[in-house]
């Protein structure tokens, strides 16, 4: 980030960004520095494409996970086991 | 306890969000798989000294829930009949002798391959969640599969928010190739 207000960003931050978008965090001008940096990027083209892939694969409906909460509970319930044994 | 390497006090970290993904598909009910998790969780602790060894840790808890899983199906539905006659017996008799077919529930009624698909996705994705190192993973099923606030996760961690874009970014770029390798 030597360049505050560059349109031209170096690929670390490119990246950076990409992640960011993944989870709609991204601001307007960082996500227009993105796709500059998209024109001419072959390597960060391919990072942004599959990581898009991958967000979609995620939010399909398949991928279901364990709140905190819910794993707790579980987890205490088999310490008392272990240590009823 | 046992000769062979196994460790209840790490499944929950391990294995409860395979196990989890692997039950959901089958029963739908996030409470039932839940309990069906658990159940599978105490039936192994009890079984431990019969481990020997032969499978991984993950797919021997995996053999134990598929028989809760059936046993689940098996339990509703022997209820589902009872309830069925009554209804059958006082009216309407045309369908007769049809009822068992047409009133049980049938497990693998949705499962249209899309659905079948889907499953091996899930458990495709909680495969490579579950090779990355165990800080990656947590940061990432918190940020990306429960959809916390960054804020909450960095406090929650005690970790700066570049810190967790950095772990974020780790995590995915080894997912994707992970799936790549796999799945795609």
């Amino acid at each position: 980030m030597s360049k505050k207000n560059g349109l031209i960003i170096p690929c670390d931050e490119a990246n950076h960004t990409c992640d960011k978008t993944q989870y709609r965090e991204a601001s307007l001008w960082e996500k227009i520095k993105l796709n500059i940096h998209l024109i001419y990027c072959r390597a960060c083209r391919k990072y942004t494409k599959n990581n898009s892939k991958l967000t979609k694969l995620v939010h399909s409906e398949a991928v279901e996970c364990l709140k905190t909460s819910e794993k707790k509970k579980m987890k205490s319930a088999l310490d008392n086991e272990i240590t009823g044994q | 306890m046992s000769g062979h390497e196994i460790n209840p006090n790490d499944w929950i970290t391990k294995y409860a969000d395979y196990l989890f993904n692997y039950t959901i598909t089958r029963v739908k009910d996030r409470e039932t798989a839940q309990d069906l998790v658990q159940d599978t969780f105490f039936a192994g602790l009890k079984s431990m000294k019969n481990f020997k060894g032969e499978a991984s840790e993950r797919t021997w808890l995996v053999s134990i829930l598929k028989r809760k899983i059936i046993d689940h199906y098996r339990k509703i539905n022997s209820k589902k009949g009872q309830a069925e006659i009554k209804v059958n017996f006082s009216h309407d008799s045309e369908n007769e002798g049809s009822w068992l077919e047409q009133r049980v529930a049938d497990p693998y009624d949705r499962t249209a391959e899309d659905t079948i698909e889907n499953t091996e996705l899930g458990l495709a994705i909680h495969n490579c969640i579950g090779k990355l190192p165990e800080k990656q993973a947590q940061v990432f099923k918190m940020k990306t599969l429960l959809g916390h606030e960054t804020e909450a996760i960095c406090n929650e961690l005690d970790i700066t928010a570049s810190n967790l874009w950095v772990i974020i970014h780790r995590a995915r770029t080894a997912i994707a190739a992970c799936l790549e390798k796999n799945w795609f």
